[in-house]
């Protein structure tokens, strides 16, 4: 198994006096997608938020090729492409602008051929001079998604990217993420649905809510290890193609 | 800086988008004014007396009226999650937020209030006066304002709560902006008032972009 | 051991308040009844006042707590944002409408004294006016740690108004200084003026160590009260 670049280690949050999650430990390599899967409320947006350093967590720690990620937010924020259950589009401005003004926002002008490139890998040439308020679920969707591949972030952060996506919207999602991880790149998925691609699988969720441990392993429903040679859930070792295994089994 | 000025070019330019929501402001701005005639009377006197004053309140009126969108619509569309995590300071994020809104209001306001003053009978160096003490001190309002802002995002009845707290805090401004006039208006010193004035606003400049870094961070959690 | 983080700091208050405040309430009342004795019959009437001139005895101690309340308000903001202490924030959204109280004190004896000193009840005196603006900034502030659903965020937003507002009170003052010379002949008499005879201000700090004990004895009372709202509200959240 090669080296981890993120390793999170024994990280706990709480959200109102209320315990979120802790005792979460696990390390990401590169080339590695790591799939957060739990019920609703079961703490998969906090964690992605206290990755991003949006959440402050209670305890525990965040390293980046073995250096505190809090030391040097701004780097860390730098290496980052986010994407959060809300776009992150503004509806005045056409596809084109959004994916622009957001690249700008991160502090570097992008070449027109990578915009090209990440309009064309989600289908969106023919709407880019559409304004984002006209445009559907799915394609707003898939402009967020765009924004997240011209990031050229090595970590990405997502929060459900299969929503409101259709079929051929999946596949090419799909074909990017892949692309990504090929070329060396992180990413952390909350999902519900079944990613697609090879993956680990981390669950989340509380004592109560939790299913019978009919694999043995999920006692408590605070695990946090995550490795992909100890999966904790029968679908968390995919089949090459098969991947997530899809919706909760219990 | 690359980051602050996109962000300001890109506020600017949601704001071309939607012309209609900087001609509101301006339009309650023109209207609050003059509702005061109308109130007290036309006496020409009592009118020229009053204006720097009645100018610089509506001024301020019209500044918050738009304060409340700044940072509320970036929350709701999800691209304050984008400030959040773009790799500079937030506190830059914040002042080019204020900035882009200053552009929108400051200066029209500054630009408007002398046409208004004509109807007040004030005489040409005093709405000369009266542009200058808003141009600068329109900034510290926006900052101060966007800290209101900044601290009633996701709040229950934000509107009303904003103008809580930021009018208080922009007792100062309002006193010297309107003091400068009234002082050139009865052969005070003008230029000490718009000193301070300055004063205030590079204040309001030290010290309000980390506090709205601070409640943006927290809205963000 | 994490449901520690947060009772930790309150359950070690607790004991400590337990043990403190029948005393403090004890020696509040004695010193209360001795110090109105001294206000209110021990101490001679003004040559100019009269019998007035006793308001003074709580119009200015309530306006030094206020201020003085602002500025724990500040502190215990401070206290929240860079070491995020739980108790902080709970004492001082305690503290804050007892400071408002005391604000609200000092603006209304300062009417009821102004109605003899300048035949009306408001006058824009720089002190009266001060007065006033700080206690819209105690509004802001309780208004805006009460505005939000989650508590916490309330409370954080309320520390940065504190600090963001102790700033500038003093720029406030002084601009309401400024402001009081240029449109108010000087000749108008200062509430509290500098020449005070020792007969008045032995009483007048006496008053204003009792009235410091209140504020503190009422501080304490409300957050006791608010650290079992806040586990009430925790307990139901959970459940």
């Amino acid at each position: 198994m090669a080296t981890a670049l993120l390793e999170v280690t024994d990280l706990a949050c709480r959200r109102g006096g209320r315990k979120v999650f802790e005792h979460l430990s696990f390390g990401l390599a590169a080339g590695e997608l790591l799939a957060l899967v739990g019920r609703n409320g079961s703490g998969k947006t906090t964690l992605l938020r206290a990755l991003a350093l949006l959440v402050r967590p209670d305890q525990g720690s965040i390293r980046w090729q073995g250096a505190y990620v809090g030391a040097e937010p701004e780097a860390w924020r730098g290496r980052l492409a986010w994407l959060g259950h809300l776009e992150g589009l503004k509806g005045d401005l056409s596809v084109a602008e959004n994916l622009l003004a957001a690249e700008r926002l991160r502090g570097a002008p992008p070449a027109e051929d990578r915009l090209d490139s990440a309009l064309v890998a989600f289908d969106l040439p023919a709407l880019s001079s559409r304004a984002v308020r006209t445009l559907s679920a799915g394609q707003r969707r898939r402009t967020a998604l765009a924004r997240v591949v011209l990031a050229q972030a090595p970590l990405w952060l997502l929060d459900e990217p299969l929503n409101a996506l259709d079929a051929p919207a999946q596949a090419a999602f799909r074909a990017v993420l892949e692309r990504h991880l090929a070329a060396g790149g992180l990413a952390i998925a909350a999902t519900h649905a079944d990613l697609g691609v090879p993956c680990r699988t981390l669950e989340l969720g509380s004592t109560a809510y939790s299913p019978p441990p009919s694999s043995g392993e999920v006692a408590e429903g605070l695990r946090g290890s995550a490795a992909s040679h100890d999966p904790l859930r029968p679908f968390g070792a995919p089949p090459p193609q098969e991947g997530g295994g899809g919706e909760r089994k219990t | 800086m690359s980051g602050f000025s996109a962000l300001v070019a890109r506020d600017l330019r949601l704001v071309w988008r939607r012309p209609g929501d900087v001609a509101v402001v301006l339009a309650f701005f023109v209207v609050a004014t003059t509702l005061f005639p109308l109130g007290i009377g036309p006496e020409a006197n009592v009118l020229a007396r009053i204006a720097a004053g009645v100018l610089w309140c509506a001024a301020l009126f019209a500044a918050l009226l738009s304060l409340d969108r700044l940072f509320a619509a970036d929350l709701e569309d999800g691209t304050l999650d984008l400030l959040l995590l773009a790799p500079w300071p937030l506190e830059l994020a914040a002042l080019a937020k204020c900035c882009a809104h200053w552009i929108v209001t400051g200066l029209p306001l500054a630009a408007l209030a002398p046409v208004l003053g004509v109807a007040f009978g004030l005489e040409p160096d005093v709405l000369l006066a009266l542009s200058a003490t808003l141009l600068v001190g329109t900034p510290a309002l926006s900052l101060i304002g966007g800290l209101a802002a900044a601290l009633t995002l996701g709040a229950r009845k934000s509107g009303a709560l904003l103008a809580l707290l930021a009018l208080p805090l922009c007792v100062p401004t309002l006193i010297f902006g309107a003091g400068a006039v009234e002082a050139l208006a009865t052969g005070g010193d003008f230029g000490a008032h718009l000193a301070v004035l300055a004063a205030l606003a590079l204040v309001a400049l030290a010290t309000t972009p980390w506090a709205i870094a601070a409640a943006l961070r927290q809205a963000g959690e | 051991m994490a449901d520690l983080h947060f009772l930790a700091n309150p359950a070690r208050y607790r004991r400590f308040s337990q043990r403190v405040l029948p005393s403090l309430a004890f020696a509040t009342v004695l010193m209360l009844a001795f110090g109105l004795y001294l206000a209110l019959i021990q101490s001679p009437p003004d040559y100019q006042q009269g019998d007035t001139v006793r308001i003074m005895f709580v119009h200015v101690p309530s306006a030094w707590i206020a201020m003085a309340g602002y500025g724990l308000l500040a502190a215990l903001g401070a206290a929240l944002l860079v070491w995020r202490h739980p108790l902080a924030a709970l004492m001082a959204r305690a503290a804050a409408p007892v400071g408002a109280g005391f604000c609200a004190v000092c603006l209304l004896t300062g009417s009821l004294w102004g109605r003899p000193m300048w035949g009306a009840y408001w006058v824009w005196d720089a002190r009266l006016t001060s007065m006033l603006l700080l206690f819209f900034l105690y509004l802001g502030h309780i208004a805006l740690s009460r505005a939000y659903d989650e508590p916490e965020r309330g409370d954080r937003a309320a520390a940065i108004l504190a600090l963001i507002g102790v700033i500038n009170l003093p720029i406030i003052k002084f601009s309401v200084d400024w402001w009081n010379t240029l449109h108010q002949p000087a000749s108008v008499a200062r509430l509290g003026g500098p020449s005070i005879h020792p007969s008045i201000l032995v009483p007048l700090l006496w008053m204003a160590v009792t009235l410091f004990l209140l504020f503190v004895l009422l501080v304490l009372l409300r957050t006791d009260t608010e650290i079992d709202r806040r586990r009430l509200e925790n307990a139901e959240q959970q459940a």
